[in-house]
């Protein structure tokens, strides 16, 4: 059983726990800004990439991945009031990758919240995973904070709709991370009109949390690291006093406060990406607050992936990353600087040579 | 001057000619040839960059961009190399191979296979700029 409390949480994230082996990420939460919030905590897992290869046959090393975060996050104690899924259960979106990936989260104790990924939506434009899902886009409340889940993996319609002879290779075209004939993230103006109002009628001192694919942030357009419309989402945000945007996309850990939001990026269970820093011919916009997560080790298959829990408490969120094959890390708020601090590591004097990127 | 002089003299002046000449003519080469030079390692790298996308290379459909963008995180650079999974120090190919046979779940090239020698190219090209660091981890 993995038991936390928030003491152990928070002061003993350096010490060996039996939750050290566990691909999971546990974010707990403490929005406690009405007075009448209650701490509580959910767990995250994102970007499974489940992939056909034909007839029944899938890529073994995605679904363990996924497995393995599952059969973790089964072992919570006490357990999270639910979860998210951060998108990208499907490689290329169809329904066998699709079907597949819910069969394996069916086995997941507890609610799931889905989001919806690029490798979920560009085949049938998430049809089939709305059919299966639900909205791509929604809001709900649990004690005291309010969630917001975007489609943030939209773009121009120009790109979505005009010159692909199969739908197959739009959705091929935008799974290559690296394609310079790919297209920009977007929110969209109908999904801004229906998140302004869906965020009038909530108070300001209400802690909100948003939960989206990509980064609403800009760091490295070439792989989409980005959103294209992220000030315009970011503006409709600001009057509230605590915000965190939670995304997945990125393969790794990343975090930021701008103003009055936190950022955290939450680790795939497929296989990690490289920081932007290590593309030698472009220039990224990496936030600086970040300390990166170990350089992985290829020949350890479940190395650099993981899932976190959250923390919401006093309306922040504090991450706590489930690293399989490194010491787990916790990201947590830091009241006195305003900002995301890594419990272990923040400062400079205690990174170690794994963290170096190049 | 003494016949052998002379042909000491003559000698003399022929070597001096071909040194001149020859190294002249042998470093002849035109705007032209550099640009088609160009193209051919070009026509490499962009055979390299198809190979590192597509997912035929190994036999489960999953490609090397999938984990590295751009040829990103595979460190050309610092081949050859300690690898310590290993215990030994290989080359690039070694480490492109050891990828195709795992992740990729497909068979090993030769090292001069053309496939094996596109994608080289195609990692090199994309980490052109770096300095050449043997050895590192």
């Amino acid at each position: 059983m993995i038991r936390l409390n928030r003491r152990e949480f928070l002061i003993k994230t350096g010490a060996a726990m039996a939750a050290s082996a566990l691909p999971i990420n546990l974010v707990r939460t403490a929005f406690g800004a009405t007075g009448a919030a209650e701490d509580f905590t959910f767990a995250y897992i994102s970007d499974a990439h489940i992939q056909h290869i034909g007839g029944t046959e899938f890529v073994r090393n995605w679904d363990r991945g996924l497995i393995r975060s599952i059969h973790e996050a089964n072992l919570l104690s006490p357990r999270p009031d639910f979860f998210f899924f951060g998108g990208d259960l499907a490689q290329l979106g169809t329904r066998e990758e699709i079907d597949h990936g819910l069969e394996i989260m069916s086995k997941l104790r507890g609610k799931v919240h889905y989001v919806m990924g690029e490798h979920d939506y560009y085949l049938d434009l998430g049809e089939y995973w709305e059919s299966q899902l639900g909205p791509q886009w929604y809001s709900f409340d649990h004690k005291g904070v309010h969630f917001v889940v975007l489609n943030s993996v939209l773009t121009y319609d120009d790109w979505t709709f005009n010159g692909w002879p199969a739908p197959m290779d739009r959705m091929k075209a935008m799974a290559r991370l690296d394609n310079p004939k790919g297209s920009p993230f977007l929110v969209g103006k109908k999904q801004r009109a229906w998140l302004k109002k869906d965020l009038e009628k909530v108070n300001k001192n209400i802690p909100v949390v948003v939960c989206s694919h990509s980064p609403i942030q800009k760091i490295y357009k070439g792989w989409n690291f980005w959103t294209d419309d992220a000030e315009e989402i970011l503006a409709l945000l600001k009057p509230f006093r605590k915000v965190t945007v939670l995304y997945g996309h990125v393969h790794q850990i990343q975090y930021n406060q701008i103003g009055n939001i936190s950022f955290h990026a939450v680790m795939a269970t497929a296989w990690p990406w490289p920081y932007p820093e290590s593309y030698a011919q472009a220039a990224s916009h990496f936030p600086e607050l970040t300390v990166p997560m170990n350089r992985a080790d290829p020949f350890f298959e479940r190395d650099a992936t993981g899932w976190q829990f959250i923390n919401v408490h006093t309306g922040n969120v504090d991450m706590r990353y489930q690293l399989p094959n490194n010491k787990d890390r916790t990201v947590a708020f830091d009241t006195k600087t305003g900002r995301p601090k890594d419990q272990e590591y923040q400062d400079p004097k205690n990174r170690r040579p794994p963290h170096v990127h190049y | 001057m003494g016949k052998p002089a002379k042909l000491v003299g003559v000698l003399l002046l022929t070597l001096t000619c071909l040194i001149l000449v020859l190294p002249a003519q042998a470093d002849e080469f035109t705007p032209e040839d550099l640009e088609r030079w160009e193209q051919e390692f070009m026509a490499v790298v962009d055979e390299g960059e198809k190979q590192f996308h597509s997912s035929q290379l190994g036999k489960n459909q999953v490609s090397c961009d999938q984990c590295h963008p751009n040829g990103a995180n595979t460190h050309p650079e610092t081949y050859p190399k300690f690898q310590k999974q290993l215990g030994r120090v290989i080359e690039l190919f070694e480490m492109i191979n050891w990828c195709i046979e795992n992740p990729l779940e497909g068979d090993p090239l030769v090292a001069d296979d053309p496939r094996m020698i596109a994608l080289e190219a195609y990692i090199h090209y994309e980490r052109r700029g770096v300095p050449l660091a043997p050895g590192k981890h």
